[in-house]
């Protein structure tokens, strides 16, 4: 688990109750960010990852479904990563150059986590504050929704969604996305129950601006922090789900690849000698989940206005 | 022998923002079965004086001086001697019942295990004993209560239950810890009473902590009252109730609601107690002084007897005080 | 005590009618199912459904015989892909296999987490804390897929000390490498959640209170501060109970164990419906009754919660 509840709700009342005082937590927050050191490093290998994602299509020599006849049949031999031959990473099996192949799974599994991990947010922003901020039958309602739906076994659900509908990239997207929110929904609602009652949120009720209004003006945009470091905590959450479905061979489809998957071709043939096609995949998945991994946490504590 | 002896007993505490001196330079002395009141706002030290005799401070603490129990050195002894003498030659009232009893544990296991620790008895022996005592606080009911939990209790119970847990081995010395804060005003009053009560029945010296000198008056014989980790003043309570010599202790008084002056209006000390970080040079008080002169703010007289077992610390004489 | 599961109860039984209602009415609408017309079915599988599920009905009614089959004679119904085969035959097959290594590997991850966690923190800022520390946050990014090859890669190709897969009854060595795979993650996150709680119960004022009643270290940590420490890892026991079951999926791949994971993957592939919905209500089911469990021992530890 990476995202600590108890921790985020701590956070999410610190926070707004710094807010309510006049007090913004972001003022010395990027100076304390950039004092945690395990938090800029894990900055700068998002950086570094990013750029690889981005920028690391101009550097390949091959495409990413170009099939190598060189080396087909002799990959444990040929197929290996040498600068001479161009497959900086090696080959896979079906002698496809591996470098282009990573630098795609990075896009992918990173656009999965990012679109995914926004979703649940907005979803869950949105639906937290309504509820919170409408209160009384229909709050009941709704959270008693949310109490429902964490019941359900989300990853079997997504698959079976996945089967119906067809495994495609939208849908994965969706599906990951909308398994997440839930969580960020009672927080969100908790803390717009605080903010409810507070002179500005009631001056504005006063001169009559819509409810609608008042919660995308007003309330959410208090919410801020708690969204933010949520959301940073959600990204790797969101790359493990898609790895894992597409290392079950259930999320995208070939020629598309993403970390998930490539883990699973490298796993399915390390036995015949060809370790790079496991290693290239795995360094980038894992450096990338610690990455953000610490980068949330050293955003939580720069925003936790109670440390200082 | 002095029951217990305290001298210059210092605590400080390492903070990531420096070190905070809680407490500085505190002695005094008790004997079997007096009464000595420890009086000071809310961070004065008081409290951390008390966890300094029975070594709990938290781990960043660090105690200095020298306090001697029957004649023994206690301050920063080993564990296990500390051990034998917590609960059953001193034991402690905490602030706070709610907090300070374990929430998820059933009364009657909280007390047990003192006496089977401490005296070796059997379970139902203990538990005997515990109804016991539960009825000596007036615990109506005491034999089926005590398999209550503390939360199923009122808020004067749950500090009767704390107060018959700390009684259970006689112990020689009871240090009370704002016993009566948490609670209402005339479950306040009654504590007291039990308070007095029980002293005279078990003949123990007790130390009181408190941060309202109105529940000295009547019970304790000895005040010390504590500002910024300093003495003020220090002696007998009649004296120092009818003669304070220190503006601090003044002021104190004055903030004493009274009964028998109905027009009269409370007076509050103005200002907040001193941040402890920046520990200042000279009198702690001096920010709030109506007394204050420019010497205050460099130094502070020490600690000085200025009557028979009268000690006052001010830079200001008895008579400049009007 | 009684009341508190008569509540929790009365939550956790919509939630299974509304899941098998969702997943009922999920599979109507999927495309290429057998209700459509589409997808030609061998006559015998539409004459198993057609006995089971009255086809000629109207949706509600046959939303309502499922209901009924699935609550009053748990029977699933057969399968769309074997055609001599039912979902319960399926399940009883694959499922005693899951629940041995998952349960093994859950307890596991329970017992080395809070023994860690309590660990690092009863000597904290000590290297055994520091350890204990980089252990749990590395294996944060080491989930089930991951550790699975890596764990093959050394004891298997490497060592050669353990087979690579199978299950062969549950044989030790058959059972050490799924369980480790599965556990590693949870465990690294109890022993965080196990830690830090700790710190915190340490710092309590009850615990302060029993030091001054001379009671030994000992007795303070096991008899004091364990029970209100392990309130964070008893809720977070829900979650992690929901995604080992989801991990086991990856375990029945990579390690050919046979459990009820291969077939789910399996179904999905080829568009089993009734394996698949039969599986996802078992999961639901198991989930909300172990939800329930882990109510129940919240309440034991803490009396507030019983009324």
């Amino acid at each position: 688990m990476l995202i600590e509840q108890d921790k985020m709700e701590n956070l999410a009342d610190a926070m707004v109750a710094a807010e309510v005082k006049g007090r913004s937590p972001w003022v010395d927050a990027r100076k304390r960010f950039f004092n945690n050191k395990a938090a800029v490093a894990g900055l700068i290998v998002l950086i570094c990852v990013g750029l690889f994602a981005f920028l690391g299509g101009y550097f390949a020599k091959f495409s990413n479904d170009e099939i190598d006849f060189m080396v087909i049949g002799q990959v444990a031999q040929l197929g290996g990563p040498s600068i001479s031959s161009g497959h900086y990473f090696g080959t896979d099996d079906l002698g496809r150059d591996m470098f282009a192949r990573v630098v795609q799974g990075t896009q992918i599994s990173l656009m999965v986590g990012v679109v995914g991990a926004a979703i649940a947010v907005i979803a869950g922003t949105l639906y937290g504050a309504t509820a919170g901020y409408v209160g009384g039958r229909i709050d009941n309602i709704m959270m008693r929704i949310v109490d429902i739906l964490m019941a359900i076994p989300y990853m079997f659900v997504l698959i079976l969604l996945l089967v119906i509908f067809g495994r495609s990239i939208s849908m994965l997207f969706i599906g990951i996305g909308l398994l997440s929110w839930l969580e960020m929904s009672r927080i969100v609602r908790g803390q717009t129950l605080t903010l409810k009652n507070k002179e500005f949120i009631e001056a504005a009720q006063a001169t009559g601006v819509s409810s609608f209004k008042i919660i995308t003006r007003h309330i959410v945009p208090n919410l801020l922090g708690v969204v933010a470091v949520y959301a940073t905590l959600l990204v790797p959450l969101m790359i493990l789900t898609e790895s894992f479905i597409s290392f079950l061979g259930l999320g995208v489809q070939e020629p598309l690849t993403s970390w998930g998957a490539l883990i699973s071709e490298g796993a399915g043939t390390m036995q015949y000698g060809t370790l790079w096609q496991l290693v290239f995949p795995l360094f980038f998945f894992v450096i990338t989940l610690f990455g953000f991994y610490f980068v949330g946490d050293g955003l939580r504590d720069a925003l936790d206005p109670k440390d200082r | 022998m002095a029951l217990l002896d305290v001298q210059n007993l210092s605590v400080s505490f390492k903070t990531n923002d420096g070190v905070v001196n809680a407490v500085n330079d505190v002695s005094f002395a008790m004997d079997a079965g007096q009464t000595l009141a420890i009086v000071g706002e809310s961070g004065s030290g008081k409290s951390q004086t008390a966890f300094a005799i029975l070594g709990l401070l938290a781990q960043n603490g660090i105690a200095s001086g020298s306090v001697k129990f029957q004649g023994n050195e206690i301050l920063n002894a080993p564990l296990s001697t500390l051990n034998k003498i917590r609960a059953a030659d001193i034991a402690m009232v905490f602030q706070d019942p709610m907090t300070s009893l374990n929430p998820y544990m059933r009364v009657s296991d909280q007390m047990v295990e003192v006496l089977i620790h401490h005296k070796g008895m059997s379970k139902t022996e203990a538990i005997a004993e515990s109804v016991k005592m539960l009825d000596a606080v007036k615990i109506p009911d005491a034999a089926a209560r005590v398999r209550l939990y503390p939360h199923e209790f009122s808020g004067g119970m749950r500090q009767r239950v704390m107060i018959a847990m700390s009684l259970l081995c006689k112990p020689k010395l009871l240090i009370a810890d704002e016993p009566t804060t948490a609670l209402d005003v005339t479950v306040q009053a009654q504590t007291m009473t039990l308070f007095s009560e029980i002293q005279s029945e078990f003949g123990m010296g007790v130390i009181l902590i408190t941060h309202d000198l109105g529940v000295v008056a009547g019970f304790c014989e000895e005040v010390m009252v504590l500002y910024g980790g300093r003495v003020m003043e220090q002696g007998p309570t009649d004296p120092i109730f009818a003669t304070p010599s220190h503006p601090y202790t003044r002021g104190l008084l004055r903030a004493i609601p009274r009964v028998d002056q109905l027009n009269a209006e409370l007076d509050t000390i103005p200002g907040s107690p001193p941040n402890m970080l920046q520990a200042p040079k000279g009198c702690p008080f001096e920010p709030r002084c109506q007394y204050a002169q420019e010497d205050c703010v460099q130094s502070l007289r020490p600690l000085t007897e200025f009557a028979t077992g009268r000690k006052r610390a001010c830079n200001r004489e008895l008579e400049e005080l009007i | 005590m009684l009341n508190y599961i008569i509540k929790r109860l009365a939550i956790a039984v919509p939630t299974i009618l509304v899941l098998i209602v969702f997943s009922f009415l999920l599979m109507h609408a999927a495309p290429g199912g057998p209700f459509t017309a589409e997808r030609a079915v061998p006559p015998e599988i539409l004459a198993n459904l057609e006995a089971k599920y009255g086809l000629d009905q109207p949706l509600y009614m046959q939303i309502w015989t499922y209901i009924k089959n699935v609550v009053f004679h748990f029977d699933f119904g057969p399968s769309f892909t074997y055609k001599d085969r039912t979902v319960n035959e399926i399940i009883a097959q694959g499922f005693p296999i899951t629940l041995t290594y998952g349960s093994v590997a859950f307890v596991f991850a329970v017992i080395v987490g809070v023994s860690l966690g309590v660990t690092a923190a009863i000597f904290h800022n000590s290297w055994l804390d520091y350890l204990a520390v980089g252990i749990s946050i590395g294996a944060q990014v080491l989930p089930n897929f991951v550790m699975a090859p890596i764990l093959v890669l050394i004891f298997t190709l490497w060592l050669g000390w353990l087979p690579g897969g199978g299950w062969e009854n549950g044989e030790v060595k058959f059972l050490i490498m799924p369980v480790i795979a599965l556990s590693t993650s949870f465990m690294a996150s109890i022993a965080r959640i196990m830690r830090s709680s700790m710190l915190e119960v340490m710092n309590a004022n009850h615990i302060r209170t029993a030091r001054a009643k001379g009671l030994p270290t000992r007795q303070i940590i096991f008899r004091h501060a364990l029970k209100p420490a392990m309130l964070p890892v008893v809720s977070y026991l829900g979650p992690a109970f929901v995604s080992m079951i989801t991990g086991s999926v990856v375990i029945d791949m990579f390690f050919s164990t046979g459990g009820i994971g291969l077939f789910f993957v399996n179904a999905a592939l080829n568009r089993d419906y009734s394996v698949m919905m039969g599986i996802t209500i078992l999961i639901g089911v198991l989930t909300i009754l172990f939800n329930l469990v882990v109510d129940i021992i919240y309440a034991w530890i803490d009396p507030k919660i019983r009324y």
